[in-house]
């Protein structure tokens, strides 16, 4: 039993492909666990970003600067009642949070956080994710159609019109991606997420500047159709407040209303972390070709530990920023606790395996980190597409650019 | 100064056309004196305010005294005032002729007046000028007709309000009271007709469609019902509450208690 | 409970077009309990898919009966009860109610009092403008300018607060003039203002003029032509955004309005954008209004020669006012005694909001939401 746990260790592949049951299980945890985690920061960054945008301060009162709220929300929403419509569709209403979040969480499956840093590696990696996270508009309609309710109805509807033309776009673009990987000598190429990110680190170019501006445009129409895809400002139509009050889960509350949220924020990374992976070199620090050498390798790999200590030190600066007054005795002393905690995580970072081991999944994190911030910053900035607009966009501007570009991709690689 | 002229003497034939207003348009061709007059008077109306006006303001000295000397009793020239309403109101009126004296109605003599009773003799009750505002008394049999052709013809193409009052010890308690304005003109008119209790009145809907829900107002709260309405029913007030509450006889507290009691299921919404 | 199905007499399901597939048309309640009616507004919506084909308002939800308040008060008692009514532009209520009793009374406020009612009048239109400025972009998705708005709309507020001591329903007017001599630091509140507002209104432009996503959403939906709109009675901003230039302080100036200079901005679209522009540049245009008038506030009195006792001479009298949402005209009647006989408020709010039908009549369930916004309704006035 050791053995079968210890021989994992040793291996230079993801534990799927190991065939490993108990590391692929631990994998599993961690990495749902991490996106849960990562889901509740997001809300608390959204919050905060967003009302710093709009000149508010977005959550103060739970924890320092409402470090807190989203435990406090996740309390709140969990306690809440559970409300189901009479005359409800009850099987479907139940069903369709899980499906939704389903969707968003099995994609992570074969997300690539590092060359072995995968749950399992599938070498239809790309079409695997495409294809379970569109399942979540099923969930979308389930939730519409079941509330029996005109509003959610429409959302529902709205939603499903609006995601499959937008997945036409985005498979389009992922496609002229999937292209320049059979430009190697064998001439084949991969579908495999690990095996994409590899096939970048061979080409020494991530996809976003291969055949520029070719990879880039290909980039830029699949980061408009995964806000289309997810849900989200401008696109947010299925869900839009001030038409629909809250679109397709209108009637849902409490837990299965978080199951919702939950299952938005995962997908939104989710389709980060394609959108990464297939042009922005996945797991590859910055600048591989051009600050190579052993003195940059130390360099970039230190870049995780400078993070958390600076973070840390933002704490410690918040501490000597927190008013004297005894009420605040307690947020001061949780938030020297919470910077002492990243400065803990800095310094472990410091140490050599572990830096050497973690830069890929920090690498990749922050620039999936990046497409969550423009996320906020869309929300803040845009005023909402009205529905036939949406589906203009989507058909009228970027399938045809989709096209376009991947035609313009295949003949490019033909011909050089 | 010189934008003081400007602003403040808003010539009627300078104020801005509504486009694509073909009754007013064909109005102008045919009152060619009606347009004029009111033009020519106001001028001196105005121009003989204006220093007044200038000199109460420039220096910020007390302003009571001289708009009384620059302008003698207002009602005195009734004949020249009538055809300024509100405009020059603001100046005109300041020095308020002696209290007891008082305003009163003033017979209101204009082309408009004069072709309204060649047209319908008697019909006409009253035209009077009170405060330098216009108002018509019709009877009510030649009162939809006249909203009509002060529509088409006279170019009183904004109907600004409907309303009705209400006199419960009148032989007819109702006044029904139509406030129109003309853009062309730069002129707003009252138009009023008595009404009998239970006496319905043809709806006016189809001469300014924004009568729809004034008179479904009227109804509501007087009770008044207008033939013709493409949906005369209640706007304010609850489908089927009891009463119309701008009667005078119904109490200020008073409330259709059946109706809060089946619909909110409490005792009183007092 | 009162069957729903009574207000949708001429919102009848129509047969389900069998021509192709087997669709039905939807009726669809919006509000009195939703985002975006700015209130209690409840429309009814019949829907073919996303496509509107007719609509009813059901209104009343805020009826307050302010109209037989009125008959049960006196004429200085009553002067509160008009801040209720369209309670983000209280002021102009209040400066609507207190000329037309004034004008009853055959007495004109002191020129004093008519410039500082001129400088809280316009302050009251920037604040209203501004107010609907936020929500009208929020209800179309964007969440941003609603906060800029309120915190520019915040100094107005404070204004008002340290003149008469309330932030909303003001109450600044009384009959015959004003009951308060402004504070010490008025004109310099009103000037640093002055200062103040104009890059945040640029600010507002920015956001949105030239927002790709608000153009869309906004140019050519909720047309109305200026002959429907005079037909329908729609007044203000809406009207002017039609291409008629008709506004009352030039038309018929009240409380001295002639001796200030400004522009009455038009354009010719009748769109929700011509309408968003035409209310942009009179927030401009009251900035102007607001510097003339402080600039030249002259001394002297601020309360006419008012009997303690108000007890106007038998008679009746209609004056309107441009109040920020259209013209806001009491009609009053007296019958000489100390209380009015019958006061109606012709409220532009109420007036407006019958042009809605027409103006989504084809349009998307969407642009619903940014009509209600764009004739910029508060309820409480088209109630009362």
């Amino acid at each position: 039993m050791l053995d079968y746990i210890t021989s994992y260790l040793s291996s230079n592949v993801t534990p799927g492909q190991a065939g490993n049951f108990f590391w692929a299980t631990v994998y599993v945890m961690v990495v749902f666990g991490g996106v849960s985690v990562v889901v509740m920061a997001m809300n608390w960054l959204e919050r905060k970003a967003l009302a710093h945008f709009q000149i508010r301060l977005g959550p103060m009162r739970v924890g320092p600067h409402g470090l807190l709220q989203p435990i406090a929300d996740a309390i709140k929403l969990a306690t809440k009642e559970d409300i189901i419509p009479a005359e409800a569709d009850k099987l479907v209403f139940w069903v369709a949070p899980l499906i939704i979040l389903c969707a968003s969480f099995t994609v992570y499956i074969v997300v690539p956080f590092g060359p072995t840093h995968a749950i399992t590696d599938l070498n239809i990696g790309i079409l695997f994710m495409l294809g379970v996270s569109s399942l979540s508009v099923l969930g979308i309609v389930m939730a519409g159609w079941a509330s029996n309710s005109h509003y959610p109805l429409m959302g529902g509807l709205r939603s499903s019109a609006q995601m499959i033309s937008y997945e036409v776009a985005m498979g389009l673009a992922v496609i002229s991606a999937i292209l320049m990987t059979s430009l190697n000598s064998t001439g084949i190429g991969t579908l495999s997420m690990i095996g994409i990110v590899q096939a970048q680190q061979q080409a020494h170019v991530w996809y976003a500047f291969k055949f520029f501006p070719l990879g880039l445009i290909a980039l830029i129409i699949f980061s408009i159709a995964m806000v289309a895809e997810t849900n989200r400002a401008p696109f947010d139509l299925p869900e839009a407040e001030s038409e629909l009050t809250a679109g397709f889960h209108t009637e849902y509350s409490g837990l299965r209303w978080s199951l919702f949220m939950l299952g938005e924020y995962a997908a939104m990374g989710a389709v980060s972390s394609i959108a990464v992976t297939l042009w922005l070199g996945g797991w590859l620090r910055p600048f591989p070709n051009w600050l190579s050498g052993s003195f940059f390798d130390l360099v970039f790999s230190l870049f995780p530990a400078f993070t958390f200590l600076a973070l840390a030190g933002f704490c410690f600066y918040g501490v000597t920023r927190m008013p004297k007054h005894p009420y605040f005795r307690l947020e001061t002393i949780g938030l020297a606790g919470f910077g002492a905690v990243l400065g803990l995580i800095g310094l472990i970072l410091l140490i050599t395996p572990v830096r050497t081991r973690v830069q890929d999944i920090y690498w990749f994190l922050a620039k999936v980190a990046v497409f969550l911030y423009l996320y906020i910053w869309y929300r803040a900035t845009f005023p909402r597409y009205r529905f036939d607009q949406l589906m203009a966009v989507g058909w009228k501007v970027l399938l045809p650019a989709s096209l376009v570009v991947l035609m313009a991709t295949a003949i490019v690689g033909v011909v050089i | 100064m010189s934008e003081e002229t400007k602003s403040s003497a808003p010539p009627p034939g300078g104020e801005p056309k509504p486009p694509a207003d073909k009754p007013s348009a064909g109005t102008v061709q045919s009152t060619p004196s009606e347009k004029m007059s009111p033009s020519s008077e106001k001028p001196a109306a105005t121009s003989s305010e204006k220093p007044a006006a200038a000199a109460s303001e420039k220096p910020a000295a007390p302003v009571e005294k001289p708009p009384v000397a620059a302008k003698p009793a207002a009602p005195a020239t009734a004949g020249a005032e009538a055809k300024a309403p509100a405009s020059p109101a603001a100046a005109a009126k300041p020095a308020a002729p002696a209290k007891p004296a008082g305003p009163a109605p003033v017979p209101w003599e204009s082309p408009l007046v004069s072709r309204l009773r060649t047209r319908h003799g008697s019909g006409v009750i009253e035209a009077s000028t009170y405060l330098g505002q216009n108002y018509l008394v019709l009877e009510s049999s030649v009162t939809l007709e006249t909203l009509q052709v002060l529509h088409e013809q006279e170019g009183f193409d904004y109907c600004v309000d409907i309303t009705a009052v209400h006199y419960p010890k009148r032989e007819k308690p109702f006044d029904l009271v139509w406030i129109l304005y003309s853009f062309a003109k730069n002129d707003r008119l009252r138009v009023k007709t008595m009404l009998a209790d239970g006496e319905s009145f043809p709806s006016s809907y189809p001469i300014w469609p924004t009568a729809n829900w004034l008179e479904r107002e009227v109804y509501d709260m007087f009770g008044i019902k207008f033939d013709g309405h493409p949906d005369m029913k209640r706007i304010l007030l609850p489908e089927t509450w009891e009463g119309h509450p701008l009667r005078k006889e119904y109490g200020i507290t008073q409330q259709d208690s059946k109706w809060v009691q089946i619909n909110l299921g409490i005792e009183s919404g007092q | 409970m009162t069957d729903p199905t009574t207000y949708i007499s001429h919102l009848e399901l129509g047969e389900p077009d069998k021509t192709y597939l087997d669709t039905n048309e939807l009726i669809i309640n919006m509000g009195p309990q939703h985002p975006a009616t700015h209130g209690v507004l409840r429309v009814i919506l019949k829907l073919d898919g996303e496509k509107v084909l007719g609509t009813e308002c059901v209104i009343g939800y805020l009826h307050r009966g302010v109209e037989k308040i009125a008959e049960n008060r006196t004429y200085a008692m009553f002067n509160p009860y008009v801040d209720r009514m369209d309670y983000v532009a209280a002021v102009s209520n209040g400066l609507g109610y207190c000329e037309t009793v004034e004008k009853l009374l055959n007495v004109e406020a002191p020129p004093r009092a008519r410039y500082i009612r001129v400088i809280l009048t316009e302050l009251n239109r920037l604040a209203s403008h501004m107010l609907w400025l936020g929500t009208h972009a929020l209800d179309i998705g964007a969440m941003t300018p609603l906060f800029y708005t309120f915190r520019d709309r915040e100094e107005i507020l404070k204004i008002f607060e340290k003149y008469c001591g309330a932030r909303l329903t003001t109450h600044a007017f009384r009959i015959g003039g004003l009951q308060y001599e402004t504070y010490e630091g008025f004109e310099k509140d009103v000037k640093n203002f002055l200062d103040f507002v104009p890059p945040k209104i640029d600010e507002y432009e920015e956001l949105l003029s030239t927002n790709r996503i608000w153009v869309e959403r906004t140019v050519g939906v909720g047309k109305i032509t200026g002959a429907n709109c005079i037909a329908l009675g729609v007044t203000g901003p809406v009207l002017r955004a039609s291409g008629v230039k008709w506004d009352i302080r030039k038309a018929m100036p009240y409380s001295g309005y002639e001796q200030f200079d400004f522009d009455i901005p038009t354009c010719e679209n009748g769109d929700t954008f011509d309408r968003y522009m035409v209310r942009m540049k009179e927030m401009r245009q009251s900035l102007r209004i607001i510097r003339q008038a402080v600039d030249g506030i002259p001394s002297g009195p601020i309360m006419a020669k008012v009997p303690k006792v108000i007890k106007p001479p038998a008679g009746e009298v209609y004056h309107s006012i441009e109040a920020p949402k259209g013209e806001l005209g009491y009609f009053i009647v007296s019958d000489g005694s100390t209380q009015p006989y019958r006061v109606r408020v012709r409220p532009p709010s109420f007036v407006n909001l019958q042009a809605l039908d027409l103006m989504v009549r084809g349009a998307l369930v969407a642009d619903v939401i940014a009509v209600i916004g764009t004739i910029d309704i508060v309820l409480g006035e088209v109630d009362r």
